[in-house]
């Protein structure tokens, strides 16, 4: 990727950020840590990557994505209506009475959603559903999706690397946020899921490292995942919970929490900031 | 007449799935290492390259028909009853019945038939459980013929089902010619008067027995086959409560959250009637031959007419 393109997916990057503060604090709660450290792989996805058509998102051989670690979506909303799948207006009324974006991801009402998630562990099966309709059909798309570091905890998630691996699934990338932290603590000190690579490689994936805030790393990992064949790939994203917004970043109780108003100037203008710095404006 | 048939409405189940998917593509058939005994193994032998064991992880198993369904294929999910309603009900509530996704669940081995493996294996509470997720619908076959009828309607239908299949080989109650499946409308297999006999899966053909009996002691007993739980026919059901006054329900599940207690609701707001509810009485069952397990929980021709004589004090 060039300069200039790199360049232009941190704006949009930036954007989504900025658009998910604003949705999240109208809203008076949702989640502002994963939302940001999940922003830049959204944005890779969706500008680089995913062949997909925001006016038809229902084309059948579109590539899919299922936000496994659905609470993270309020960028993944930002990504999807920059693109031109619904009206940026919508946004800003996340989570209200009658609106079209829900707390977790709606399938039925949300165009470009392509699976209804949010309990987590749930979502890594439809992607080896969708990715085995795939291999069923000769179909040549390819199915993404993200889960948190913390939803690893959930048995669901190992029951689907397993089916993944053993239906050699390698039109799945599986892409694991680990931004360390989840609910009650660090990752390291509730779950213990480590170690990850090692654990994926077992349950027969082929493992790629990338930083989830680098695009040319991104960019790389996402397409050495494609190169597998014959075994699902997963990608362990290293990134920085609440990414963006000095005060969230790496913070536990960042997981779950509204900013109230003097933290949201507070935050939006440090997105603004950024956003001034790449050249970038709303 | 059509030929009297008596076998398992598992297997009736695997043969109609072969049958339907000679001329519909989409269907495929999901199982979690039980396919011999929820007969999908019929499915298997014919299509292998449309089936597919998901070993024995029921909740990723339901996540996989989700994503298929969403691509356009027909997944039907089996497992034994407990497993695919009771082990995955999350999986089924959010993944698919929310977003309303094609998936057909099939859980076999329900109610307390399934005999020798005991109370962790006979599922008592799948009805309940599916009944009480919106967009589910939730159907129960009594025999070979409705269970045919019930898979082709089942595909027919574009969004979430529950299929119950049973173990044990059940001789045909719908072998007449006129019969025709259509889902969410009761059958009534005997006319009368004195009271309603409202039954549903194992325990229809044991009914029509027993009213059959009944009618020759001069009690004369409606009996009405309710194969779709959900949406239940309230027409018949309110038909019956103004026209016999008193409805006895008969179901292999507990009394709690099954046909019962669907009757009881359509009843108790638009005819208020007595209806007594039988079934397993809120309790666990324990290990036995399927006939002998059926004798004492009173599912069968003798428990259902000596209830129904309680009932109505003959």
């Amino acid at each position: 990727m060039n300069s200039n393109e790199k360049q232009e997916l941190k704006i949009l990057a930036t954007k989504a950020r900025i658009y998910a503060l604003e949705g999240i604090f109208n809203a008076k709660s949702g989640h502002p840590g994963g939302s940001l450290s999940a922003a830049d792989i959204y944005t890779y996805l969706y500008y680089k990557e995913m062949n997909v058509d925001p006016k038809n998102p229902d084309m059948p051989d579109r590539d899919r994505f299922v936000l496994s670690k659905g609470h993270c979506c309020p960028s993944l909303y930002a990504v999807l209506a920059m693109k031109g799948f619904f009206s940026l207006e919508e946004l800003p009324r996340l989570r209200k009475v009658g609106a079209m974006l829900q707390g977790h991801p709606d399938m039925k009402g949300t165009p470009g959603i392509d699976m209804s998630s949010g309990s987590l562990g749930q979502g890594i099966s439809a992607a080896c559903g969708m990715a085995l309709a795939g291999k069923i059909d000769n179909k040549n798309y390819r199915v993404f999706t993200l889960l948190g570091d913390g939803e690893c905890e959930e048995g669901q998630v190992w029951e689907a690397l397993m089916f993944a691996a053993h239906n050699k699934l390698d039109n799945l990338t599986v892409i694991i946020d680990c931004n360390g932290l989840q609910i009650d603590g660090t990752v390291a000190e509730v779950g213990g899921i480590e170690p990850l690579d090692k654990k994926l490689e077992a349950f027969g994936f082929e493992v790629f490292k990338m930083d989830g805030h680098d695009f040319d790393q991104i960019e790389a990992a996402v397409n050495a995942a494609k190169t597998v064949t014959g075994k699902p790939a997963a990608i362990i994203a290293k990134t920085v919970k609440g990414k963006g917004v000095s005060y969230m970043e790496n913070k536990v109780n960042w997981h779950g929490a509204a900013p109230k108003e003097d933290q949201y100037e507070i935050g939006r203008n440090e997105l603004l900031e950024q956003l001034k710095a790449l050249g970038g404006a709303l | 007449m059509a030929e009297t048939v008596v076998k398992a409405t598992r297997e009736s189940f695997g043969e109609a799935l072969c049958e339907l998917a000679k001329t519909n593509k989409d269907i495929v058939v999901l199982d979690a290492d039980l396919a011999e005994a929820t007969k999908t193994i019929i499915f298997k032998k014919a299509y292998p390259d449309r089936f597919f064991d998901c070993g024995i992880a029921e909740g990723n198993m339901i996540g996989v028909a989700a994503g298929l369904a969403s691509c356009g294929k027909i997944p039907f999910a089996a497992s034994f009853a407990m497993f695919a309603t009771g082990r995955a009900f999350e999986q089924i509530r959010n993944s698919v019945a929310y977003p309303k996704l094609n998936v057909k669940i099939a859980g076999s081995h329900a109610g307390i038939s399934t005999g020798e493996d005991g109370a962790t294996h006979q599922c008592l509470e799948d009805i309940a459980i599916m009944r009480a997720i919106p967009n589910m619908t939730v159907i129960n076959p009594s025999d070979h013929y409705e269970m045919l009828g019930a898979v082709k309607a089942a595909v027919e239908l574009d969004g979430p089902v529950y299929l119950r299949l049973g173990r044990l080989a059940v001789e045909s109650v719908n072998n007449n010619d006129d019969y025709k499946f259509e889902l969410g409308k009761g059958v009534t297999l005997r006319d009368g008067s004195d009271v309603t006999i409202v039954a549903t899966g194992l325990l229809v053909r044991e009914a029509v027995i027993a009213a059959d009996n009944m009618k020759a002691q001069g009690i004369n007993a409606r009996v009405i086959n309710i194969h779709t739980i959900k949406p239940i026919d309230e027409e018949i059901i309110l038909k019956a409560a103004k026209e016999t006054g008193k409805l006895i329900t008969f179901e292999e599940h507990n009394i709690i959250g099954g046909l019962g207690d669907a009757v009881l609701s359509v009843v108790s707001e638009k005819c208020p009637v007595p209806v007594k509810k039988c079934g397993i009485n809120d309790r666990f069952g324990y290990s036995g031959p399927a006939k002998e397990l059926l004798e004492i929980f009173g599912c069968t021709a003798s428990g259902i007419e000596k209830e129904v004589k309680a009932f109505i004090g003959k």
